[in-house]
């Protein structure tokens, strides 16, 4: 068996012992941490605890201190070298906090670019690559969109052209760094909808969040990160409650019930 | 949807327009020379006054503008993906000022045409290392860094050139002048500069989707598997050796190297062609040849025998082409 292949089955992440930090500072130290086929994630924490940091070190972006860390039972940073990058991100895709248009591009254009691990170096876009990213865009809301100029959208819009592009890479490891950022309520809840089908179908979910009620909505699981190296990680029923969110956020939170489902407001 | 047929067509007709632009520079000139002379000096017949002024002045250098205009629009389009920004252009980390220093300083000392070619090439070199070895120091280079490394050598390189022109003697100004605006008309050995320009293309396409992506972000391309800080090393070393070639042979000529593929671009978006680097590069190199062909045919025409530098119809064609290209851009899509 060729060791450089991502594995199909056993935990799509997989830590041990994994420290990371940025500029001095300790953001998780000796994570244990399994991420299963299927499983959703919430990571959760304040203001500059690290999430980013942690999610971008899981993408292979950013180095860890110590520790094992395997994507697919692929070790990062190493695997993440020459042409293995293609192969990584054939298996995970990152939704980035920050997406730029320094030059015009169409709609369609810029959701075709997340073909780019599936194609040979002399490859163009297929009929069935424009299938998938036209599908792709449909599902976020974007259907009419394919001619639009990426540099005209709103940033709602934009956002989930970014989901879109994800969506097209076809991963089966999602890391995405707040997925909801400018969208409106209702696509909101489109947007988690979309990515629960894929944990549905066996893709696994790792998405920062900043609304615990949206993480027990729809995690199974959550890692709380404390800002100060510790962490905790387990079934969203076990550890997102309100004494763990006081002590994660600083500040004491209600717990509130509507339709069987669990919403936390601050106190 | 970009599609490689429609790429090919594109380049097709460009490829018509730029064959267009060299029969005008073969056909233009103070010596009138008819259709038979053009061809028989392409197909190596020997023939009179006519066919020799062709093969021996006007083929070399409307082939030399060519390769010229191509190297700098290549460049061009290189760097301002790898800035990400549509107003970079080759020379804005240093390149030219380098080759400035070098060009200028071997006439001063009157050498020979060949030696200052040398120190052209020399000169520029110097400065590409010099801004990557100070932009390079933490082992990870920004854009800003960069940026900011090769303004700075720039202007370092245009007070020495101002140094130069203030200690030169009165008959060496004026070929520095010419040299420092872009002239074409000592560059009569094209063979290197479109050798160049050919590998540049050769070595560029296969990674222009790679491109592509880094348009749109380090974090996405890395995302997407990228090795970004490889190919961005790679455009960089490319993209400056393409504007030493482009400026040993003809001087620092303007606007090309920033307005042609800022031009390609904009033209391919107004068409719903997008804007694919596959399509753009080979589109901006034989654009920028053509348009520097024309601009040439230009210079050494409209105030015969007086010859102009061709920086100067560079700007003069191309500023007006640009701003009505610019002026026009629609935003109704919106």
């Amino acid at each position: 068996m060729n060791a450089s292949e991502p594995l199909l089955n056993g935990p799509l992440l997989e830590t041990r012992g994994l420290d990371v930090g940025i500029g001095g500072h300790s953001i998780c130290r000796r994570l244990d941490w399994r991420v299963e086929a299927g499983q959703s994630w919430a990571i959760l924490g304040r203001n500059g605890a690290g999430k980013s940091t942690l999610l971008a070190t899981l993408a292979g972006l950013h180095a860890q201190q110590a520790g094992r860390l395997e994507v697919a039972g692929l070790p990062l940073p190493g695997a993440n070298r020459g042409d293995g990058a293609r192969a990584m991100a054939r298996v995970r895709g990152f939704l980035s906090q920050h997406q730029m248009d320094p030059f015009a591009s169409t709609v369609m254009e810029t959701v075709l670019v997340g073909r780019h691990p599936h194609l040979g170096r002399w490859d163009w876009e297929s009929a069935s690559d424009g299938r998938i990213a036209a599908a792709a865009l449909a599902e976020v809301d974007l259907g009419g969109f394919a001619e639009r100029d990426v540099q005209t959208l709103s940033g709602g819009e934009r956002q989930r052209l970014a989901i879109a592009i994800l969506l097209t890479q076809q991963p089966r490891l999602f890391l995405l760094d707040e997925p909801l950022t400018h969208l409106d309520l209702s696509h909101q809840v489109a947007v988690m909808d979309l990515f629960a089908r894929r944990a549905d179908k066996g893709a696994s979910i790792v998405a920062v969040l900043h609304d615990p009620g949206f993480a027990a909505r729809y995690c199974g699981h959550a890692l709380l990160l404390f800002g100060d190296g510790e962490w905790l990680a387990g079934p969203a029923d076990e550890v997102i409650n309100t004494e763990n969110l006081g002590r994660l956020y600083g500040h004491p939170l209600h717990e509130l019930q509507a339709d069987g489902q669990r919403w936390f407001v601050p106190r | 949807m970009p599609t490689r047929r429609r790429a090919l067509i594109i380049i097709a007709a460009l490829l018509g327009l730029a064959v267009l632009s060299l029969a005008i520079a073969l056909a233009a000139g103070s010596l009138p020379v008819t259709a038979g002379d053009v061809l028989g000096a392409l197909g190596g017949s020997p023939g009179g006054l006519g066919v020799e002024v062709i093969r021996g002045l006007r083929l070399p250098r409307a082939l030399a503008a060519f390769a010229c205009g191509g190297l700098l629009a290549l460049a061009g389009a290189l760097m301002q993906i790898l800035l990400r920004n549509p107003l970079a252009d080759p020379y804005v980390l240093g390149i030219s000022g380098g080759a400035s220093v070098g060009a200028l300083s071997a006439m001063l000392a009157g050498l020979s045409l060949a030696l200052m070619n040398v120190a052209a090439f020399a000169g520029a070199l110097a400065a590409m290392l010099l801004v990557f070895g100070l932009a390079h120091g933490d082992n990870s280079w920004t854009r800003t860094r960069l940026l900011l490394t090769g303004v700075i050598v720039a202007s370092g390189c245009g007070a020495i050139v101002a140094l130069i022109l203030s200690i030169a003697p009165e008959d060496g100004l004026r070929g520095m002048i010419f040299w420092l605006m872009g002239d074409l008309a000592h560059a009569l050995s094209p063979s290197l500069a479109l050798a160049v320009l050919a590998l540049g293309l050769v070595v560029a396409l296969p990674f222009a989707r790679e491109l592509n992506l880094l348009a749109r972000g380090d974090s996405l391309a890395h995302a997407l598997g990228v090795t970004v800080r490889q190919v961005k090393f790679g455009v960089y070393l490319l993209a400056s050796l393409l504007t030493a070639v482009a400026v040993t042979t003809g001087g620092s000529i303007g606007f090309i190297g920033l307005v042609v593929p800022h031009m390609v671009r904009l033209a391919m978006i107004r068409m719903g062609w997008g804007n694919d680097q596959r399509l753009l590069l080979p589109a901006s190199a034989l654009a920028g040849g053509s348009l520097l062909v024309l601009a040439d045919t230009l210079a050494r025409t409209l105030l015969a025998p007086q010859q102009l530098p061709v920086g100067v119809l560079t700007a003069l064609l191309g500023v007006p082409a640009f701003l009505i290209l610019l002026g026009r851009q629609p935003n109704e899509r919106q």
